[in-house]
């Protein structure tokens, strides 16, 4: 019988990207998980205020000035007052891979109370394939004690690379306000143990809250809209982007995983602040959610960049008639991959840039 | 800044806790009614109906600030159908006062009564002693039907205290005839079950299967699990990533849009299994030892568009929505006894699927689990019969391809027209296909005479 291998820690080759606004003392419970990890932190909100990291972290941090003075003109892609800003750490990253979690995400216990490490869950989901083209009912088939079952064709299972792997939270859910308004002591204690490949050609909502990708394959999608100050909604960053990745994964035959590893989400923010900041979200996302699935790419669009271009303008023509709000976000998403490709020319050693400075 | 309460705004307070409680609100005075559920113009609700009762969860230090400054206010979780009454007074109210009250409503649980339900076993061996003295506390309360394999010699053993009809194949010859009973040899004898059931719920499970238990060491009852899922929406268009959102203690996660929210109706339940999981043979002989242990605790919906393979180890389907697609069609050259020499429920499963799609219908997949009992040796089964796994190359990208015409509104019609593409596209593929797809009409034109009509079961 064939052993385990240990998962590596690719410690040269992940970075965990953090927003904050307040402080990063959450990092003390993770230091045993993270401290080998390069962090970047973006700092939303205030930049006069000082983020106090915790010591023994290797990490650089930006604030808004060093965003404005990085991208210049090109900053207006990046949300300002709202945990979207994260995505501008995806972009300066020069890491294959990137862990995001929110600053309220402590680590869980699985059921028999030991540790949750989820890095390590992320980077075993990232480094072993995805099966989108057909249904495994034992889920990840590539799990130890697992496989695939009978009637799955042999010729599909190599499956395809993950580009994404989507992990889940206990205790807080991740609920809309209007559930969490009919339901605000409802606790997800089901620790549902398995990570499956979402089928191809289904979308699904991708909370950034404990989320990692390959940036390699899939980075460009990664851009988590415009939302909070000055802008009609809030609340939608990541499901703005994981829909555009799902479509663009789909199109590219990339992977994406959700289930495994659980966080422990410990603050439940107030259900009536993020009414205001879904409201319009919840209606828009009915015209959204028939938009993305009838997105389809030409064959030509081979590159996340191309494909992502091909959405914006897709987004302009279709959806700038449900709210001007598109026509800017559209062109924000042309801006954050001209961004993008500035800060990551293809083919050249990029390390030109200089890390914002650890304060 | 709150006023000091007034008598009234304490009544109030503790009846919008107390909503559940009040099953009827027309002894109310209007007024009393309006601030109840009413707030100054411009004010809008969401009543979100669920569970089957009706409760408020709102902490009341919400209330003040919303009343002053929020657009809109969630009252209330669920409703059963009479709390349905009270929402609807309560809209016509808002209505006149010119104010939108959005309706949100899930599902409600159906109650299922036991005559709904028939439980057919394939009997393959004829000791069924102690598989149905396992399953005694799960199976007494319903009919089952047994359809002994046609080919197995030895009398059947079944124990005493069940309420149920066993069919053999003298049985099965009477009522289809004998050109038309080799489509139920081996495994396929259950579907002689799903034909003459007058049942809505079918449930059916291997006789090498028992009951399972959970992590802590609950015995699962697989048939009320099985009911749950068929009487509860499935979600196919859009991914939970909570799973199942009918499920106590999950929800809906947010980007989930509310127009899906209702779901459609769950045609298929597909269970999974504990010890000796479902692979095909050469996987299993690879990992000899290797035995399923790992408790998913979830049911969820496949999504639309994408094809599974359905194991007929463990499954549920109701059978007035979609009995026809199960179907008794793919029959292995070298199909045995063990389910590693067979691959008839993985087309019935696909084609299933693929109906299901077209008709906007539900499957399911994850609980129950059952305990799968060590039998046979997957390397002599695979000795015996290899080519099924071949097959599958073909049969899934087929699968994947059929188009079904728009005019295919019934079962019946989409199974037709799934095996008019088998045969266009399969049969000089390999006989195998051929067969399948005139065994799909055979059981079609089946299901319509001898299927839908009543008739009293022999025995």
């Amino acid at each position: 019988m064939a052993t385990v291998s240990p998962t590596p820690l690719l410690k040269d080759e992940l970075d965990i990207v953090i927003p904050t606004i307040r402080n990063l003392d959450f990092l003390e419970m993770w230091r045993p998980f993270f401290q080998p990890y390069h962090l970047i932190i973006v700092q939303d909100g205030d930049p006069s205020k000082v983020i106090k990291v915790p010591e023994g972290f290797d990490y650089e941090l930006y604030n808004r000035n060093d965003i404005n003075r990085i991208l210049g003109p090109k900053a207006s892609c990046i949300s300002f007052k709202d945990s979207a800003c994260r995505c501008f750490g995806y972009m300066v990253s020069k890491k294959k891979y990137i862990y995001t979690i929110d600053d309220d995400c402590f680590v869980a216990k699985d059921p028999s109370g030991k540790d949750i490490n989820a890095l390590e869950q992320h980077i075993k989901n990232l480094l072993c394939p995805s099966t989108p083209f057909f249904f495994n009912t034992l889920y990840d088939p590539y799990r130890d004690g697992a496989d695939f079952v009978r009637g799955y064709p042999f010729s599909l299972r190599e499956g395809v690379p993950t580009a994404v792997s989507h992990g889940l939270w206990l205790n807080i859910p991740d609920y809309d306000a209007p559930t969490q308004l009919v339901k605000p002591l409802e606790r997800n204690t089901r620790y549902v143990d398995a990570i499956m490949s979402i089928p191809k050609g289904t979308l699904f909502p991708m909370c950034g809250m404990n989320l990692a990708f390959n940036r390699e394959l899939i980075g460009p999608a990664m851009y988590f809209g415009l939302m909070g100050d000055g802008q009609p909604i809030g609340r939608y960053d990541d499901m703005w982007a994981g829909w555009c990745t799902k479509v663009i994964c789909d199109h590219l035959g990339l992977g994406v995983k959700t289930g495994l590893p659980y966080i422990w989400h410990s603050k439940a923010s107030n259900p009536f602040v993020n009414l205001k900041k879904e409201y319009k979200g919840i209606y828009w996302q009915e015209e959204l959610i028939p938009f993305f699935q009838s997105v389809t790419l030409p064959k030509d669009c081979t590159t996340v960049q191309k494909c992502y271009i091909e959405i914006s303008k897709q987004v302009k023509a279709k959806l700038g008639k449900v709210d001007d709000y598109f026509n800017k976000l559209a062109d924000a998403m042309v801006t954050w991959i001209e961004a993008w490709d500035e800060l990551n020319p293809s083919g050249a050693k990029s390390a030109e840039l200089p890390n914002g400075a650890a304060k | 800044m709150r006023t000091s309460p007034s008598l009234l705004s304490l009544t109030i307070d503790s009846a919008l806790l107390n909503l559940s409680n009040i099953a009827d609100l027309s002894p109310l005075p209007d007024h009393i009614v309006l601030d109840l559920f009413l707030l100054p113009a411009r004010t809008r609700y969401f009543l979100s109906s669920r569970h089957s009762t009706f409760e408020s969860q709102l902490p009341l230090s919400f209330l003040p600030d919303v009343l002053r400054n929020s657009e809109i206010v969630l009252i209330s979780e669920t409703c059963t159908s009479l709390d349905y009454r009270v929402a609807i007074s309560c809209f016509s109210e808002a209505l006149y006062f010119g104010i939108e009250l959005l309706f949100v409503f899930g599902k409600m649980s159906l109650a299922i009564r036991d005559d709904e339900i028939d439980i057919i076993i394939g009997a393959i061996r004829s000791d069924l002693t102690s598989f149905m003295n396992e399953w005694r506390p799960m199976f007494s309360r319903f009919h089952l039907i047994i359809v002994k394999d046609p080919d197995l010699k030895e009398e059947l053993k079944i124990p005493e205290g069940f309420n149920l009809d066993v069919y053999e194949k003298s049985d099965i010859d009477r009522v289809v005839g004998s050109s038309t009973s080799v489509l139920f040899s081996g495994y396929a004898c259950r579907y002689f079950g799903y034909l003459v059931s007058r049942k809505k719920y079918i449930i059916s499970v291997d006789d090498d299967c028992l009951p399972a238990r959970d992590p802590k060491g609950f015995v699962v009852d697989a048939v009320a699990q099985h009911i749950t899922n068929l009487t509860t929406p499935a979600t196919p268009f859009f991914f939970n990533t909570l799973y199942d959102p009918f499920t106590e203690g999950a929800d809906f996660v947010r980007g989930y849009p509310f127009s899906l929210r209702s779901g459609v109706k769950c045609a298929l339940s597909c269970g999974l299994w504990l010890n000796m999981a479902d692979h095909d043979a050469p996987t299993q002989a690879l990992k000899a030892r290797q035995r399923n242990s790992r408790y998913v605790d979830a049911v969820m919906t496949v999504p639309a568009g994408s094809l599974v393979p359905i194991s007929g180890i463990n499954i549920a389907f109701d059978r007035e929505v979609v009995g026809p697609a199960l179907v008794p069609a793919l029959k292995l050259a070298g199909e045995g006894k063990f389910r590693w020499e067979t691959m008839e429920d993985i087309w019935s499963g696909l084609c299933v699927k693929v109906v299901c799609d077209h008709l906007g219908l539900g499957v399911k997949t994850g609980l129950p689990y059952v305990w799968r009992t060590d039998r046979g040796d997957p390397i002599a089964s695979l000795k015996k019969e290899w080519e099924g796994v071949k097959l599958m190359e073909e049969v899934v990208p087929f699968f994947q391809s059929v188009r079904l015409p728009r005019e295919a509104t019934t079962v019946e019609d989409c199974v037709v027209e799934v095996a008019k593409a088998a045969k266009e596209r399969l049969g000089s593929t390999d006989p195998v296909f051929a067969r399948a797809a005139k065994a799909m009409l055979d059981w079609v034109n089946l299901w319509k005479s001898v299927g839908s009509i009543s008739s009293s079961p022999a025995v």
